[in-house]
């Protein structure tokens, strides 16, 4: 006796979410199979290892079906073939949506094209994670990229749109669309001890503040430039960094900027005499990030060059985080008093964020 | 009657995409009925058409070089907007299907319909007869007089087996199938709705339709139905004045003679049949008028002798008055036959068992379409032989009734079963009273019990049976095991839960030919049938129980097998006995060792007993044989209440079903054979914990239902192997094909603890040689496990205090009647209408049981008024186009109403639409039947490997075929379909050839239901009669 065909049809389609996240994470039939025997659900309900197969082979055949839909979230809003309660449908796309933080580090940065999907067997074998789940995780951060990357608005308010995503997984959609956009390195192992949080974090500013949507004077100028409104770093503003190389390039401004920081900050600070040291070389650091911000392949550099300039230096005179968030923030605040210094504007629009950046990559 | 139909595309979504080049599509639409797709705006049709043929709507892809490509077909049955008081649009997003690729997309139509004024008085629509899935009177109507069986059959040839079929393309064979089959079905609905109106009817309720696919000898779509006359309920608020008032009602009898409403009647010809009566011959006017029959005079036995002559004549009638009251029309139909499986309370008088009839039969050609003469006389011969049999219990009715076929190659089984039963005269305008009955008609029936006293005469048994005196009241005797194919009526007292219990068998048959595999499956018949029984008698002791309802037992025939599988709900009825337990006895009872294995499995079964009465809660009352008192007559034999009859094998009348012995049931395990028996009655596993599982509509002993429902179904298709293949291996491959399934089913819907599988419904086919397909359609529905304790409680408190009131309660049950009868959630108001009538009536009880109830007969009357007025008006105005009636209707009802619907709807993109095999929603009441669903859907792959293999081709299928109930339902306005059945689901598969093909056959009532919750919150219920109207002003589209 063989069976050739079983199957279980609802009016109400039943998702079980056990079975989902085995699917999702890209286990075969049998392998889900024998983890639910694992878990000892067996002995819970008294059913038997066929009643299992069954039950587990209708789950991922209804799953199979619903991944075209899933490609398209609004449409498992619309379709009539399947009757699911907005809640589990929300539970559907978020979990399909969700990604591994260990993969997602592993793509971070890289451009989603078809030569990284090559490279998924190695990160599979190198986090653990199924080629599957791989595989779906990096098709949904390229299908998402590729929906949003045309489209004019607010990064997340696109995704969010077209993807049905809650807020949170929208954000950080949005950081890994910002990053695949820019290139930003961040497999270097200097790079290593970031997290994904990190660097979402240092996304959402840098969307917030250094992007042509940041300017916030799009709708009235309908230059075509203007399409990747959130995706694109601000050219401009890219361009007049370079004026603030002043800063360090005068010595008399450098060295009134020095003087001003240590008396704000004499006897605050317990790495006083390091910071006092090292100060020309940490604004240098930081301005000539700011400047060589022009070219792509330093954009792509930003983080290393942020660790290698600053995050380090600090970290082996073992500053504490909150005489980095003291320096950090007399050290932006003084340029004000600066007379000479004549772009205000410009070092506040790169600095805020920075400073946000870095006090976020601070750590170990 | 000619009519405006229009449609108006609105929009199409998710289409697919057709030309690969541009990733576009280049969409638009061919409207039209028949199969000539007309591109005007506006076309007219005659209601006949617009019955029979469903609204095509084509979706192509325009090609400027190739021909245009078909994306697919939307099939939308406008017959719902042909009647008044269900749609009056049909608007809303249809899957777009192609029998290739299934659903593709989805588009928008608006569909309206303008009927004109009623030009034809030779009429050949029937526009106006409502039909109904539901098995018993739909719960915003009720039942004025039911009329009784109708049934009609239209064959043709199969457009798969036509020459034809040679050159086209799948699609377009597979298309011409489906067309025909929708229009078979809608002019069979069309010639039903016709005998619906001769015999004055107004709605056909247990409509049943099945397709016989014969293959190369045609096509049959016929279909069974009990004709009634319905009444639309009005809310509680608006009845209760007219019954309380009777001689308001009174005043209004003169608008019972329409003069112009007469003409249709020239073949009924009343004859007189009373003597001492007066004939009054009404022709002018002709209208069906009420009378009070039956009571106290006696005569209704008598009525018999001069109606047996008529028995053939199927729309005879008899006109009948008798000093001074009204009129009662009397009409006799060949077969007293009822499709129904649950009664108005007082309708169902006594049960006398099952009754059933098998044909076999060799299929021939269907030479001349028109005249489907052999297949409505194979259906008449065993009609006929169903009325036989259930005469010889006594009964003058057969209730619960259905009919089924199996089909191989040229050999069909046609089988027809029921419930023999003797019915309250008054309901019954079929004047089908046969001697039986007067006796009984003045008993008071006591109720939880009246249904189980036996119809038949003690002394003249038509077979041994063991009877007692019943165990509630003691006055009238009852059998020992009670057989029935109905649902549980909602009076009996039932003690414990109940259970679902199948019997399976198989059979190996020798492959044969023709007439000589007709004999052979003859003569497997009766044995199967008696096996089948005895497994089931077996499976009920086991279970400590007394009583099966729902029974329902389908033999499918296979190339080299045959197969039975019976299902029923087994339940502890209080009134019949408590049964034995069950003995085995060996045959060699010297061998001490097989002595030992004997009595080891003798404790097993005990204990299996013992678990079971702990399981299912049956501790029936203790009582000593002495209170009991009774002389138990002669404790001969048990009672044999199936009886059944093969066509071609007459002893099976004569095999004594019983097995001896007064109580305890003995088992003789002398072969194997039996020993395999006595091990598969210990195989079935019960349901985990917290499952119930019945196949009845509601489980007895479980009434506090929570509102989550799930409907699924589910298909398992086996292969055996097939090397030697003995009868005890299929046996054991089939039980454990179904027990596995429903292990499946108690898993998978785990989380729904607790609940209860109603409904459960299995179908067994032989696609093959070697194949087995089980397919099972059920709903799981919640309960509350606390709030079931309490209920119990007070419903054994509560049929006490029924017991003392039940003679009022009989002879007001109409009023009952007018009030929603849901049998979990009573109506407090039909208590309130209960109490104010019967303190009203100041006659003693024991004068009321013999004189006419004025104020109940008043209220017939009064609704029959109406009734008359609605129909005059009707053929005046044309089909649909009513005015109010009653009321004024404020227009604010329909819009309230929509509203009301609307916000579940704008919450989620698309409105969930609850399908469910009951008749019923759970917490809901049902406030507007919107019509039948009937869909026969086709889908074929060329591609099965890369669909999913056969599971992912037919879950899909399965998938879309539920997707497209939903949004007709939606369209229409619904947001449920209830009474729903997949009567079929045919699948054939060639793996080698990548290829699979699968028929689906659905049907069901669309629905709108407003949850109860909801309905606190809105006090004014909006009167029924506001429905009526407003229906065809105004609307314009276009």
């Amino acid at each position: 006796m063989t069976s050739e065909l079983d199957i279980f049809v609802g009016n109400t389609t039943l998702i079980d979410e056990d079975v989902y996240r085995l699917w999702l994470d890209g286990y075969s039939v049998s392998d889900a199979v024998a983890l639910r025997v694992r878990s000892g659900i067996l002995e819970q309900t008294g059913a038997t290892a066929a009643v299992l197969q069954s039950d587990t082979m209708d789950h991922y055949r209804t799953f199979h079906m619903l991944e075209r839909l899933l490609h398209a979230p609004p449409k498992l809003l619309h379709q009539l073939i399947f009757q699911i309660p907005p809640s589990r449908q929300a539970l559907l796309i978020e979990r399909y949506y969700a990604f591994d933080e260990a993969f997602v580090r592993e793509v971070l940065g890289k451009k989603l094209s078809k030569g990284t999907k090559k490279d998924l067997d190695d990160i599979s074998t190198k986090t653990g994670i199924t080629l599957k789940s791989c595989r779906r995780q990096f098709d949904n951060f390229k299908r998402v990229f590729k929906v949003v990357e045309e489209m004019r608005g607010s990064l997340v308010d696109n995704i969010q749109q077209h993807f049905l995503l809650s807020d949170r997984l929208a954000r950080d959609y949005a950081a890994i669309v910002f990053f695949a956009n820019n290139r930003f390195e961040t497999g270097k192992k200097k790079l290593q001890y970031l997290s994904f949080g990190d660097f979402a974090f240092c996304a959402e500013l840098m969307i917030q503040n250094w992007t042509l949507g940041a300017v916030g004077e799009a709708p009235t100028d309908p230059d075509s430039q203007m399409d990747d409104m959130d995706m694109d770093l601000d050219k401009e503003f890219l361009q007049d960094l370079k004026e603030l190389k002043v800063l360090v390039a005068d010595k008399d401004l450098l060295d009134l900027h020095k003087s001003l920081v240590c008396t704000a900050l004499r006897g605050k600070l317990g790495v006083f005499s390091e910071m006092e040291a090292n100060f020309k070389n940490l604004s240098r650091g930081l301005v000539n990030v700011a400047a060589k911000l022009t070219h792509n392949k330093d954009v792509r550099d930003l983080f290393v060059d942020l660790v290698e300039k600053f995050v380090e230096p600090c970290r082996s005179d073992h500053w504490p985080l909150n005489d980095v968030r003291l320096f950090l923030n007399q050290y932006s605040a003084s340029v004000h008093s600066l007379d000479g210094f004549r772009h205000q504007a410009l070092w506040d629009r790169y600095m805020g964020t920075l400073r946000g950046c870095l006090l976020r990559l601070y750590h170990d | 009657m000619p009519g405006k139909l229009k449609v108006k595309i609105v929009a199409g979504r998710h289409l697919p995409v057709m030309d690969r080049a541009s990733d576009l599509t280049d969409a638009f639409v061919e409207v039209g009925a028949r199969s000539c797709p007309s591109k005007h705006r506006e076309r007219q049709v005659d209601d006949e058409d617009l019955q029979d043929e469903p609204l095509q709507i084509t979706v192509l892809d325009h090609d400027t070089y190739s021909a245009n490509d078909a994306i697919g077909k939307v099939y939308i049955d406008i017959d719902p907007l042909l009647y008044s008081e269900a749609a009056t649009v049909i608007s809303g997003w249809f899957p777009i299907y192609d029998t290739i690729h299934g659903i593709r997309g989805e588009i928008n139509v608006v569909v309206k319909v303008d009927l004109f004024n009623d030009l034809n008085r030779f009429r050949q629509s029937s526009c106006g007869v409502k039909f109904f899935c539901t098995t018993s009177i739909p719960k915003c109507y009720r039942a004025v007089i039911i009329h009784g069986f109708v049934e009609e059959l239209v064959v043709n040839e199969d457009p798969e087996y036509q020459w034809i079929d040679r050159i086209r393309t799948p699609r377009a064979s597979n298309e011409a199938r489906q067309r025909l089959i929708s229009l078979m079905s809608g002019e069979l609905q069309r010639k039903i709705g016709l005998k619906v109106l001769e015999m004055r009817g107004n709605a056909v309720v247990g409509y049943l339709q099945c397709f016989d696919l014969e293959g190369e000898s045609g096509l049959v779509v016929r279909a069974i139905g009990t004709a009634c006359t319905l009444d639309k309920l009005s809310s509680p608020a608006t009845f209760l004045p007219a019954c309380s008032s009777p001689s308001k009602d009174m005043k209004e009898s003169p608008l019972v003679h329409p003069p112009s409403h007469g003409c249709r009647s020239t073949h009924n010809s009343p004859i007189h049949t009373t003597t001492g009566s007066r004939l009054t011959q009404n022709f002018s006017v002709s209208v069906p008028t009420l009378i009070y029959t039956g009571m106290g005079s006696g005569s209704a036995g008598k009525e018999g002798g001069p109606f047996k002559a008529l028995l053939r004549q199927q729309t005879q009638s008899a006109l009948e008055q008798r000093g001074g009251s009204p009129h009662r029309f009397c009409r006799r139909r060949e077969f007293p036959f009822f499709t129904l499986t649950a009664f108005p309370p007082g309708f169902l008088v006594h049960v006398g068992g099952v009754v059933s009839a098998r044909s076999v039969k060799l299929l021939d050609r269907i030479h001349n379409p028109d005249e489907p003469e052999t297949r409505d006389a194979w259906w008449a011969e065993i009609r006929q032989e169903i009325k036989s049999h259930a005469k010889a219990l006594g009964c003058h009715a057969v209730v619960g009734y259905s009919e089924s076929t199996s089909i191989c190659e040229e050999v069909c089984i046609l089988s027809a079963s029921g419930t023999a039963a003797v019915l309250n005269p008054r309901f019954l305008q079929d004047g089908t009273v046969e001697g039986c009955l007067e006796q009984r008609l003045e008993e008071n029936l006591p109720t939880g019990c009246g249904f189980c006293h036996i119809p038949y005469d003690e002394l003249n048994m038509p077979f041994p049976a063991h009877l007692t005196y019943c165990y509630n009241c003691r006055k009238q005797k009852v059998p020992d095991v009670l057989f029935t194919t109905i649902d549980l009526p909602t009076d009996a007292t039932v003690i414990g839960k109940g259970c679902l219990i199948q019997a399976r068998l198989c059979r190996l048959k020798k492959k044969a030919q023709a007439e000589a595999n007709a004999t052979a499956i003859s003569n497997l018949l009766p044995f199967m049938e008696y096996e089948v029984h005895t497994q089931l008698m077996n499976k009920l002791k086991l279970k400590g129980m007394n009583a099966l309802f729902g029974l329902r037992i389908q033999i499918t025939v296979g190339e080299n097998m045959l197969m039975g599988l019976a299902s029923a709900t087994g339940v502890y009825l209080a009134a019949l006995p408590t049964p034995g337990g069950i003995q085995i006895a060996g045959k060699t009872p010297n061998d001490g060792s097989y002595e030992q294995h004997i009595s080891h499995m003798q404790k097993k079964i005990n204990d299996t007993i013992a678990k079971n009465k702990e399981l299912y809660e049956i501790n029936p009352p203790e009582i000593s044989e002495e209170i009991i008192g009774s002389p138990i007559p002669e404790p001969r034999q048990r009672s044999r209440l199936l009886r059944s009859q093969s066509e071609s094998s007459d002893e099976v009348t004569e095999l004594d079903l019983s097995h001896g012995k007064k109580d305890a049931f003995v088992l003789e395990i002398d072969d194997t054979d039996a020993m395999e028996d006595v091990h598969s009655l210990l195989t079935d596993v019960p349901p985990p914990s917290g499952f119930y599982s019945c196949n009845t509509e509601i489980m007895p002993g479980i009434n506090n239902w929570t509102s989550e429902i799930q409907m699924f179904t589910s298909v398992r298709v086996i292969r055996l192997s097939s090397l030697n293949l003995t009868n005890q291996a299929l046996n054991k491959n089939f039980n454990d094909l179904c027990e596995n399934l429903l292990k499946s089913l108690y898993f998978k819907l785990r989380s729904m603890i607790p609940c209860c599988l109603c409904h459960v419904n299995f179908t067994v086919s032989l696609p093959e040689d070697e194949l087995i397909q089980v397919t099972v359609t059920a709903v799981a529905i919640t309960f509350d496990k606390n709030q079931a304790l309490q209920t119990t409680k007070t419903h054994v408190e509560k049929s006490l205090q029924r017991a003392s009131t039940d003679n009022e309660e009989l002879l007001q049950f109409p009023l009952e009647l007018c009030s929603d009868s849901l049998p979990s959630h009573p109506f407090p108001p039909a208590k309130e209408h209960l109490e104010s009538a019967s303190s009203n009536s100041g006659i003693p009880a024991a004068q009321r049981a013999t004189s006419v109830d004025y104020s109940s007969f008043a209220d017939r009357c009064s609704s029959w008024i109406e009734l008359i007025k609605l129909k005059a008006q009707t053929i005046r105005r044309g089909s649909i186009k009513t005015t109010v009636t009653v009321e004024k209707a404020s227009p604010m009802g329909e819009g309230n109403f929509r509203n009301r619907s609307a916000p579940p709807c704008a919450n989620s993109t698309v409105g969930v639409v609850k399908m469910t095999p009951l008749s019923f929603i759970p917490g809901a009441k049902i406030t507007k039947y919107l019509g039948i669903i009937n869909m026969f859907f086709i889908r074929e792959t060329t591609s099965l490997r890369e669909e999913g293999g056969v599971s992912g081709f037919l879950h899909a299928f399965i998938a879309e075929v539920f997707a497209m109930v939903r949004a007709h339902v939606a369209a229409l306005g619904g947001n449920a379909v209830v009474s729903y059945i997949m009567k079929q689901c045919v699948f054939m598969e060639n793996p080698n050839k990548n290829q699979a093909q699968c028929l689906i056959n659905v049907s069901g009532d669309a629905v709108v239901f407003v949850r109860e919750s909801d309905l606190e919150v809105v006090p004014t219920q909006q009167p029924a009669a506001n429905c009526h109207p407003s229906c065809t002003e105004g609307e314009v589209t276009t």
